[in-house]
């Protein structure tokens, strides 16, 4: 009897195991119906390459060009500005706080990682949009520059928890080397800690990207939504995740805008996926 | 090139490690105490369970408050069994193969999927071929795969960190598998499994995309009957206010916003806190 049910459970055990890659899959084939039936009818090169996404104009219009240029520009100018505060964060907290004071700290960052998105929206409108408008006099502070300093600040917990791990991962004996030798802390920090942890912060990095990539409310509520390819950094634009965002709800089911947003959907998890992938593969190399 | 002097210049490093360490810690600080300042005159005892007026305007945020709190519920009653058993297979069970770095492999796309995906793909399945319509039900579960991820990890963690000898004692008394983790492991490895689930649950509470199109409702002035009806939800309402309406009252707006994250901020100290307490009374 007792027998009988540590086989059972052992066999649902195993299928719950085994339900993380049923999910994948499950996404990605969803993805490649309702994407995939929309390039049956539109050209695959058009939509990549278009420079016009006009949904609801007649004929429609379904380039995606300025939209992977709206991501793009966003996600450069995050990761500009959040991977070297994320990184000296990191090794600050790691190396150099005292004791106390590096759980205060840590549980600082774990707070701003819990903050709703939509949330850092709402301030980042309030506060960065009216501030850069000012600052350089912009006819609106909706632009791809507010959207990449407040996304840096939401990778911050990412980039900052992910290197500080990897930091932390390098061996004392390391350490204790270079200090014998006679070197500073800083000097052993900068020489031996960090070329030691530099896969581990890599992959901090790409967690940070994928997690600005993917970012939808903070993004559609900042970076002034407008689907042209941007010019400087103070253009407003477009991102895809905010143009299925804002868009869903308004199309017809099954009209081809509709799966038009499947296919943008389809484009943001192949670009992700290829991000975590190169991400673990770095994570991997920490490990050993 | 001038040769700073190494002490000098450890000094300078350190110093602006520290600056770039406060130049983060402090909006967050700034982020909760504008929200604070600004919405606390809205909260009162009619905001919190009154209906919306006015066109949102006036009046409470109750059916937000109570969508958010339902979905969320459903959410983790589903995410957390499954996900915890996953971890149980991935620590307890699996083998070094290509079966468990195939498994591993797609726990860390999951979790890096983004989160619109999640709703494009919950109203797929859940609202569209499923037929569950707009509703708590497809929303907790767009959310419950979101998360499931997450819980795995964490899980993992707690079950990893409980020491190899505990197992072996128990097994070596002939007490089988099953039962040397559902009576040793897994009591040893519940408060690190409880903080994982708790800031799970902060996380979904504010989590608008993946309800965007599966749960969320613009404007639904009563409280939700069954799993299957569309409701309000705390992040959608925030994000709807403060975009969607004009002439929007600021207080309410601040005040929504502060709900929220009293909500979520509320749940991620608890686990923050409920993590140094077990850590320093372990005895092992």
């Amino acid at each position: 009897m007792r027998k009988g049910f540590d086989k059972f459970i052992e066999k649902v055990i195993l299928a719950c195991g085994l339900l993380a890659i049923v999910f994948v899959a499950l996404i990605f084939i969803f993805l490649l119906i309702e994407g995939g039936s929309f390039f049956r009818e539109y050209n695959v090169l058009n939509f990549l390459s278009g420079k016009f996404w006009y949904p609801t104009s007649n004929p429609a219009q379904f380039g995606i060009l300025a939209l992977v240029a709206g991501s793009l520009v966003v996600t450069l100018g995050a990761t500009v500005v959040a991977v070297p505060l994320g990184v000296m964060a990191a090794l600050y907290i790691a190396e150099v706080a005292p004791a106390g004071i590096k759980d205060i700290l840590k549980s600082g960052v774990e707070l701003l990682a819990a903050i709703p998105s939509v949330v850092i929206g709402f301030i980042g409108m309030v506060t960065i949009v009216p501030l850069i408008r000012t600052t350089f006099n912009l006819s609106t502070g909706l632009s791809a520059f507010s959207g990449a300093l407040m996304l840096a600040f939401m990778a911050m917990p990412t980039i900052v928890s992910i290197s500080e791990d990897a930091i932390r991962a390098v061996p004392w004996a390391y350490k204790e080397g270079a200090l014998a030798l006679g070197a500073t802390k800083w000097q052993t920090m900068y020489r031996i800690v960090i070329p030691a942890a530099l896969p581990g912060i890599i992959a901090a990095v790409m967690l940070g990207i994928g997690r600005v990539i993917g970012e939808t409310m903070a993004v559609m509520m900042i970076t002034g939504n407008a689907a042209a390819i941007p010019q400087s950094l103070f253009d407003p634009v477009r991102t895809m995740t905010a143009t299925i965002a804002a868009e869903m709800g308004e199309t017809v089911k099954e009209s081809s805008h509709y799966h038009a947003l499947f296919a943008i959907g389809l484009v943001l998890f192949i670009i992700t996926f290829t991000i975590n992938f190169i991400a673990d593969t770095y994570l991997r190399k920490v490990k050993k | 090139m001038i040769r700073l002097d190494p002490k000098k210049s450890q000094n300078i490093a350190f110093a602006l490690l520290l600056i770039v360490t406060i130049l983060i810690i402090v909006p967050v600080l700034m982020i909760i105490g504008v929200i604070v300042k600004e919405g606390y005159s809205a909260i009162t005892w009619e905001f919190l369970t009154g209906m919306p007026k006015d066109g949102m305007r006036g009046g409470g945020i109750l059916p937000a408050i109570v969508g958010t709190l339902s979905i969320v519920t459903c959410a983790i009653c589903i995410t957390l069994p499954i996900g915890v058993l996953a971890a149980i297979y991935l620590n307890e069970y699996a083998k070094d193969n290509l079966l468990t770095r195939i498994i591993k492999l797609s726990i860390v796309n999951l979790a890096g999927v983004p989160s619109v995906v999640y709703g494009l793909f919950g109203l797929g399945l859940f609202v569209m071929l499923l037929k569950f319509g707009v509703s708590i039900i497809a929303g907790a579960l767009t959310l419950s795969i979101m998360e499931l991820p997450v819980i795995i990890t964490t899980s993992r963690q707690a079950l990893n960190s409980v020491p190899y000898s505990f197992r072996e004692a128990s097994l070596s008394l002939g007490v089988s598998r099953w039962q040397t983790i559902a009576h040793v492991v897994l009591p040893n490895a519940l408060p690190g499994i409880m903080t994982g689930a708790i800031l799970s649950i902060a996380r979904i509470s504010g989590e608008t995309a993946p309800i965007l199109f599966t749960a969320a409702a613009f404007y639904v002035p009563r409280l939700p009957h069954s799993v299957f009806d569309q409701v309000m939800a705390l992040p959608y309402h925030l994000y709807i206010i403060s975009t969607q309406i004009p002439n929007m009252p600021k207080n309410i707006t601040y005040g929504t916003a502060l709900v929220l994250l009293v909500m979520v901020l509320t749940m991620s100290l608890t686990a923050i806190v409920t993590r140094f307490y077990f850590r320093k009374r372990k005895r092992w």
